[in-house]
């Protein structure tokens, strides 16, 4: 098991954001984990991140207990985001953006062969290595959120959100990215509002509600739910 | 002559001018990353200066042997404050981390004025009294060689965050807070390495400045002013624009204290201060931003 959570509250101010989640991914697994706008998927992606601290409950990345570590810890030891909104840094090359995603201990001495690897899957990146990373596209800025996520060596990697604001064509597009990390042998932990796609990309999926986990099973099972279908597939019996 | 007289006054001034805008530099720099206001900035900067007092006197170093090691110390000083006072104030409200500051800065001041007295102290250097003849125009010897070193140390400073890793990510932290948090930055160390490099100017400005000037521990106050009125002048958070703010000031002060008199040379740098508020808020090289 590569990532083991157990019972995570997270409270903002008094508002709970998280109620006893719990969850698992085994390593090489793509895992998808969906429901609606507020529902807690952010909340829970920055809790395992290190961003939030939660109130209660258990997070171990393989066997070891993160929870509560800061996000540098967390990053350094092999937990990669893309972040929801790609949270680039705007007024910094393309090429500048990638070298922060290497500046963790466990990255940094590959920094020179990794930049050649993330210029090959993205070779628009390459082209633009020069520009403002914040004068690009929303595809291309994707893309480059992504490539700086690879750049720390992660051994799962987390997107938050990616779909957000991309056009149909880019989505495709960017679910083949995920799929081929998949392959490249990543742990895919996935975040979406966009079920239908996401759920037939994974392996297992997680349905959150209010904070809560109310569903889980293969995509496949999923896919199939009945309460799945209608909530968030607009498909009535 | 009365040209030869202006243009001396117009050089000395740009040349002070320069290391105002090393002091400046150091406000901007905390300002536009950690974004905390340092209220204290010019009683740091006396701290600086009276470190010159003390190794010029005990120990008879001048201050451009002191520039490095004081540099260091401000720097330390920095990083501490930051780490140990500052941090917990960080995602408090403004009102409160003024309160810290001004705090910092009364401290600061008192104790200077338990450790060395009211009374204003100057170095005197074995080039105090030299000075460059250029065609009919003389200029102090030493204004040149501090503002030489102000400029070595602004460039210094340019060259580390556009060059190297470390002022890259320092600059990462400043365009995105959250996107510093996702990749992993350990932005606590680097808003501290933030705050040390900003001490460190104006520990440089302060020692380059005992060579124009002399110091009392109620001149920082006067000195956070004015690193304000520059930094705003010049636009808040634009590097090269402290420097440029620095020059201008300097310039301002230096003939409206000719033209006029010494006494109300502050009045002309407040005057330009209005002037830009008015006509261009964000600053000569500020951005604006939305």
């Amino acid at each position: 098991m590569i990532l083991e959570i157990e019972n995570l509250d997270l409270y903002y101010g008094d508002a709970q954001a998280l109620d006893r989640v719990s969850l698992e991914v085994e390593k090489g697994e793509l895992v998808a984990i969906v429901g609606a706008n507020g529902a807690g998927k952010s909340s829970l992606i920055r809790t395992i991140a290190g961003i939030e601290r939660p109130r209660g409950g258990k997070i171990r990345f393989k066997g070891e207990d993160i929870t509560g570590k800061p996000s540098y810890v967390v990053c350094d030891l092999g937990v990669g985001q893309v972040a929801e909104g790609r949270q680039i840094f705007p007024s910094l090359s393309v090429q500048e953006n990638l070298e922060m995603g290497a500046l963790l201990p466990r990255a940094r001495a590959k920094m020179q062969a990794e930049l050649g690897h993330v210029y090959s899957l993205f070779p628009r990146l390459a082209e633009r290595k020069d520009q403002f990373a914040g004068t690009m596209s929303g595809g291309e800025q994707q893309m480059l959120a992504i490539g700086r996520c690879l750049m720390g060596q992660p051994e799962l990697i987390m997107f938050d959100e990616p779909s957000l604001g991309l056009a149909p064509a880019l989505v495709q597009e960017l679910f083949q990215t995920i799929r081929k990390l998949r392959e490249g042998g990543l742990t895919v932990l996935l975040v979406e509002q966009n079920v239908a796609m996401s759920l037939k990309l994974a392996d297992r999926g997680y349905v959150i509600e209010n904070g809560r986990i109310v569903l889980s099973g293969t995509g496949e099972k999923l896919l199939h739910d009945d309460a799945v279908r209608q909530a968030y597939l607009g498909i009535a019996h | 002559m009365t040209t030869d007289v202006i243009l001396k006054i117009a050089i000395s001034g740009v040349l002070t001018g320069l290391v105002y805008g090393l002091m400046a530099l150091g406000l901007s720099v905390i300002f536009g990353v950690v974004r905390v206001v340092n209220f204290a900035h010019g009683e740091m900067m006396t701290i600086a200066m009276y470190l010159v007092i003390v190794a010029f006197n005990a120990l008879g170093l001048d201050p451009f042997v002191m520039l490095v090691p004081i540099s260091a110390v401000l720097f330390a000083l920095g990083y501490l404050m930051q780490r140990a006072i500052i941090n917990p104030f960080i995602n408090r409200p403004e009102h409160s981390q003024f309160m810290l500051l001004v705090a910092v800065a009364l401290v600061i001041v008192n104790a200077l004025l338990l450790i060395f007295g009211p009374d204003s102290q100057g170095v005197t250097t074995s080039y105090s009294f030299d000075s460059f003849d250029l065609g009919g125009i003389i200029i102090d010897a030493g204004k040149v060689y501090a503002a030489i070193a102000a400029l070595i140390v602004a460039v210094l400073l340019f060259a580390f965050f556009r060059l190297t890793l470390t002022g890259k990510a320092i600059r990462a932290c400043a365009d995105n807070y959250n996107g510093a948090l996702v990749v992993g930055l350990n932005v606590k160390r680097l808003y501290a390495l933030t705050f040390g490099i900003g001490a460190a100017c104006v520990g440089a400005a302060g020692t380059m400045l005992m060579i124009v000037t002399d110091v009392t521990p109620a001149i920082g106050p006067a000195y956070t002013l004015l690193a304000f009125v520059i930094v705003i002048t010049g636009g808040l958070g634009s590097m090269p624009g402290a420097i440029i703010g620095g020059v201008l000031i300097g310039l301002t002060e230096a003939l409206g204290g000719f033209f006029f008199t010494p006494s109300a040379k502050s009045m002309f740098s407040f005057a330009i201060l209005v002037l830009i508020l008015l006509f261009r808020p964000q600053g000569i090289m500020g951005r604006r931003t939305a």
